[in-house]
């Protein structure tokens, strides 16, 4: 039996933009990569053994206590530094008060009206539609911490649901590892690109926190989490235009287990076409919480949200406040990487790429990857041309990403790097680089492994190569002829020939040059 | 030093520490003596909500033979203690005086009990509370009252009324209580024993199943002043466990308690604290008491602290918000009661903690739940949470003044004698009011203690007199209470608990007063 979703209207997305306006707010959720949890001593680490990782503390026994994380802090601070946000001087965590089997003391530790950073922004680039970029400030409301909470698993229902299964079980290992919620303001402005804005900056942010080395960020095992929060408005002109932005904003909806950055776009583009149609046909938004599904591309409604959703927050008093000093908050400022986006246009620089290239390298999550092979020795160009080639095709195929799928088959910088030295080294023509690839991916070993074993070798046996020269130019006396009137362009056809003769065990350059010096 | 007396039970911690370090008497002789006592009086007193005979002789054992082989051991190694039942003890029942724990052993020891343990105190069991802590009786414990063994028709205070009954029946030398608003200081009032709530972050929350956390505080209960000092020094300090707990030594308090003076010393009584709605009998012990200090070398002046009128309200305020949010985690998930709902199929989650908690928690633990879940929703919040927050900064303020002006301030603990059991159960605001001269000190986290004054003269029944000092400097309250306890003792030839009733024994016919078995 397969999930059945009862389909919702949807207006076709181009024509819900010609009459409303969108506007997003994005909250992402990060899991710290800290060894401990964020108020007890327990690993954090990822898939162990279903509640080996607890104590009294985040299984919330009586009379167990917490204690900060003072790591997480401290990530929680270089994050919201990076974000370009104000640091608290002096901030408290709350108590968010709500029932749920999964949550140990049925309250969540996190803070409430006292971020630990605030008011910041993070600049992304998105196509502007000519084939260049443009830089899209998003917001930065605000980036708090708090505790992950445990994980229900349904039994006995045929969708893993919690409707249909006969009982549940909870894993508390996730139960209080240290989450930081960065919030957005509401994105306006972006119009029809108002997804493409959204994937970006999850994209980007992603980009940062891996860059801060603070969290694993991958989406498919949920240590990043994206809700997405979507309204729309009555068109009035254009999406930056003053009378655009007076226009009141609409009722939200927010939905939940957005967890690719494709799904990203795909579920806001999905819920700006049904917000239009619930409204085109003269009925409200309700306030709630929607549901993505990945498989079927459709929201489905979840909880009813209503402002007076009452979390009864109030200061936590088993906590101290946190109250970092400015030093340390300078200390961790001289710890941050350099900017993504000052990052970006330095390896552009570095690299010679054209901005297409660039940003085709950016959309395939290439760049360390190109960077740490350059770093291994291999050409700027090479290195973008076996990274962006077979690897991202099969990433893609396997609907993963690149730096996953290498990761996972073993493909590193310096395999990259390796088979660019067989092909500058003159072992390898090109043809040649692209067999030992497809064995390199097929797990067949290493480039120069590979190339012994399949016998792959540039003749350099420049008498054989000369020889099947002097026969091609003389079967072919009119090409012949008109190269020696200049037509250089000729050379090709009798280049192709001659490496045929050769099986494609020459080197062609070396062949083109053979060719000119014996005919001009 | 002091005779041992022939009854172990009825010496002090201090002399019967001094017997254990000469080898006089052995920890296992001391704690079965304890033990026989338990088992003779407590059918009648209901102290003890668990006795644990075989890990209290084990710990005294162990105890014996560290001393017989010449170990280094703490001042109150091999002394007995009774624990109260709010405090988390790794493989003894804790049910914090709540059907929603009955059966649940801890698979770990609060702070307190692990330097208990660490200390060489040997555990009896775990004494009578009211539920979850919220009472100043015992009578909202899920498995009956304890009975003040002055007149056992009366409550021995509360919450902690299992620990000073069990002092003041001479079941255990030593007991741990705490102090949300009182729960150590009123029932050693009206028990004539003495306690101290230290200053709050002094003794460590970790363990403590938790009631309003920026209240609670766990402190130590004796029947003299040196005995609870002794008691103090071993359950203080930082814990990195807890991080409210202040990172500093413990305040001197056995020097205190044995320095004993009070010569120079500045000493306020409180406007707010007395007089109108106090006992008459409780105002002239009290009033009796100051006189000695007077005598003793104190100067006294009156003091005012005009905010501690708003203090009862902010309090049942910010109490039962803490309580609302601590108690959420009873919900039959993991540990604790769990009671299907009647009637449901395939009951929810949602419905078996529903069903849980309505079966779990007795009337009152529901009261303030309802109480603090309406204080903290949003649109009231500001109104009540918010003022009482407000009203707390006033009351430190209060205390921050006072103490501008004088080294300690004074007050009747409660305001009335022990009351009979079943008086004010109907009643929750009368109940409440037997909190107002100790919530102050637990709004502004500063120590508190009490001791025994005398008996009222129109019933015959202890009063108690509290002592209060600025936070970190509880050495005080030792000081004053030491010296005004050997003044008192002096005065009356001999400690007060020498003439407490006897108790009927086990087995003696015609015992009302006897509960359970």
């Amino acid at each position: 039996m397969t999930t059945t979703h009862q389909a919702d209207a949807v207006v076709d997305y181009d024509e819900a933009l010609s009459r409303f306006d969108p506007v997003m707010g994005l909250e992402v959720h990060v899991e710290l990569h800290t060894n401990t949890k964020m108020f007890c001593g327990c690993p954090t680490e990822f898939g162990a053994e279903p509640n080996s990782q607890v104590c009294p503390v985040c299984l919330g026994l009586p009379g167990a206590l917490p204690v900060v994380n003072e790591k997480a802090v401290e990530s929680a601070i270089r994050i919201g530094l990076a974000l370009n946000c104000e640091i608290a001087s002096w901030c408290r965590f709350a108590r968010k008060n709500y029932f749920y089997p999964d949550m140990p003391k049925n309250f969540q530790t996190s803070q409430y009206d006292e971020p630990i950073a605030f008011e910041g922004y993070l600049d992304v680039d998105v196509d502007d539609g000519s084939g260049g970029t443009e830089v899209f400030r998003v917001e930065i409301e605000r980036a708090h911490m708090e505790e992950d909470t445990g994980k229900s698993l349904h039994i006995g229902g045929a969708t893993g649901r919690i409707h249909g299964a006969d009982h549940s079980l909870v894993d508390y290992n996730r139960a209080g590892i240290p989450l930081i919620e960065i919030v957005t303001k509401p994105l306006v402005g972006a119009g029809a690109r108002a997804p493409e804005v959204a994937k970006a900056y999850v994209a980007a942010l992603r980009e940062l926190l891996r860059a801060l080395d603070v969290s694993d960020v991958k989406m498919e095992q949920g240590s990043m989490r994206c809700d997405a929060n979507v309204s729309l408005r009555a068109k009035t002109g254009e999406p930056t235009s003053a009378e655009q932005l007076a226009v009141p904003l609409g009722t939200r909806t927010e939905t939940k287990n957005v967890n690719s950055l494709r799904s990203v776009e795909r579920a806001i583009r999905y819920e700006i076409s049904r917000h239009a149609a619930v409204l085109d046909s003269g009925r409200s938004i309700l306030q709630e919480t929607r549901h993505w599904h990945e498989d079927t591309g459709v929201t489905t409604s979840g909880r009813v949200k209503s402002d007076a959703d009452d979390y009864r927050y109030f200061p936590e008093p088993d906590l101290v406040p946190v109250a970092p000093s400015r030093e340390l908050v300078e200390a961790l400022a001289a710890t941050l990487p350099e900017p993504p986006a000052e990052r970006r246009k330095r390896l552009q620089n570095d690299w010679g790429y054209s901005d297409l290239e660039m940003r085709d390298v950016y959309n395939a999550g290439a760049a360390e990857l190109i960077e740490q092979t350059v770093a291994a020795g291999a050409s700027p160009a090479a290195a973008r041309k076996w990274w962006l080639g077979e690897p991202s095709r099969r990433a893609n195929e396997e609907a993963t990403d690149l730096v996953s799928y290498a990761a996972g088959i073993g493909f590193t910088p310096a395999t990259v790097a390796e088979l660019d030295s067989l092909v500058r080294s003159g072992r390898l023509n090109d043809s040649m680089a692209r067999e030992v690839l497809s064995g390199v991916l097929a797990g067949e070993g290493g480039p120069t492994a590979v190339a012994d074993a399949k016998g792959l070798e540039l003749k350099q046996d420049d008498g054989a190569l000369e020889a099947a020269v002097d026969v091609v130019i003389a079967a072919n006396p009119d090409v012949a002829a008109k190269i020696s009137d200049g037509k250089v362009a000729a050379a090709g056809a009798l280049i192709g020939q001659v490496m045929k003769a050769m099986k494609g065990q020459a080197d062609a350059g070396k062949a083109r040059e053979l060719i000119l010096a014996k005919l001009q | 030093m002091t005779d041992l007396p022939t009854d172990l039970t009825r010496a002090t911690a201090a002399v019967l520490a001094e017997a254990l370090a000469s080898k006089t008497i052995s920890s296992v002789e001391l704690t079965q003596a304890h033990l026989d006592r338990i088992e003779a009086v407590d059918g009648a007193v209901h102290a003890y909500l668990h006795v644990d005979h075989e890990g209290a002789l084990a710990a005294a054992r162990g105890i014996d033979d560290r001393r017989s082989s010449r170990e280094a051991l703490g001042v109150l190694a091999g002394v007995p203690i009774a624990v109260k039942d709010v405090m988390a003890t790794r493989g003894l029942p804790t049910t914090c005086g709540s059907k929603m724990l009955e059966g649940w052993i801890p698979p770990y020891d609060a702070t307190v009990v692990t330097k208990l343990r660490e200390a060489g105190l040997p555990i009896l069991g775990k004494t009578n509370m009211d539920e979850f802590a919220m009472g100043s009786s015992t009578e909202h414990s899920a498995y009956g009252p304890s009975h003040n063994p002055w007149d056992l028709e009366r409550i021995p205070g509360g919450s902690g009324g299992g620990s000073s009954s069990v002092l003041a029946s001479f079941q255990s030398p030593l007991a741990t209580g705490t102090d949300t608003g009182g729960s150590i200081r009123q029932p050693a009032a009206v028990t004539a024993t003495v306690g101290t709530k230290p200053t709050y972050g002094g003794v460590s929350r970790y363990g403590l199943v938790a009631l309003a956390s920026s209240l609670d505080q766990a402190g130590p209960c004796g029947r003299t002043v040196l005995d609870t000092a002794l008691l103090h020094a071993v359950m203080g300090g930082h814990d990195p466990m807890d991080s409210t707990s202040i990172d500093a030594p413990v305040p001197a308090v056995v020097e205190a308690a044995r320095r004993a003076d009070v010569k120079g010393l500045r000493i306020g009584v409180v406007k707010e604290l007395g007089g109108e709605g106090y006992q008459a009998g409780v105002r002239s012990r009290f009033e009796e008491s100051v006189q000695l200090l007077v005598d003793l070398g104190a100067e006294v002046v009156e003091v005012s602290c005009p905010n501690f009128e708003y203090a009862l309200a902010a309090y049942y305020l910010i109490l039962p918000s803490e309580a609302s949010s601590n108690l959420a985690k009873f919900d039959a998930m993991r540990y604790g009661m769990r009671v299907l709902p009647e009637g449901v199929d395939a009951p929810s989650a949602e419905q078996v903690m529903s069903a849980t908690r309505d079966a779990g928690f007795g009337p009152e633990v529901k009261r303030r739940i309802i109480l603090g879940t309406y204080a903290l929703s949003s649109g009231y919040y500001d109104a009540y949470y918010g003022s009482a927050q407000k009203v707390r900064t006033l009351i430190a303020q209060d205390f921050d003044a006072a103490f501008g002006q004088v080294d300690v301030l004074v007050s009747p603990t409660a305001p009335t004698t022990a009351f009979k059991l079943g008086d004010k159960l109907d009643d929750p605001m009368a109940m409440y009011l037997n909190d107002i001269a100790t919530i102050p000190a637990n709004l502004a986290g500063v120590p508190g203690m009490s001791l025994p004054s005398g008996l009222a003269e129109e019933d015959g029944l202890p009063v108690g007199f509290q002592i209060l000092a600025p936070a970190m400097q509880d050495d005080r309250l030792y000081a004053v209470g030491a010296a005004l306890e050997g003044a008192l003792t002096d005065r009356w030839g001999g400690p007060i608990l020498d003439g407490i009733p006897d108790l009927p024994s086990a087995g003696a016919a015609g015992s009302s007063n006897a509960k359970g078995a």
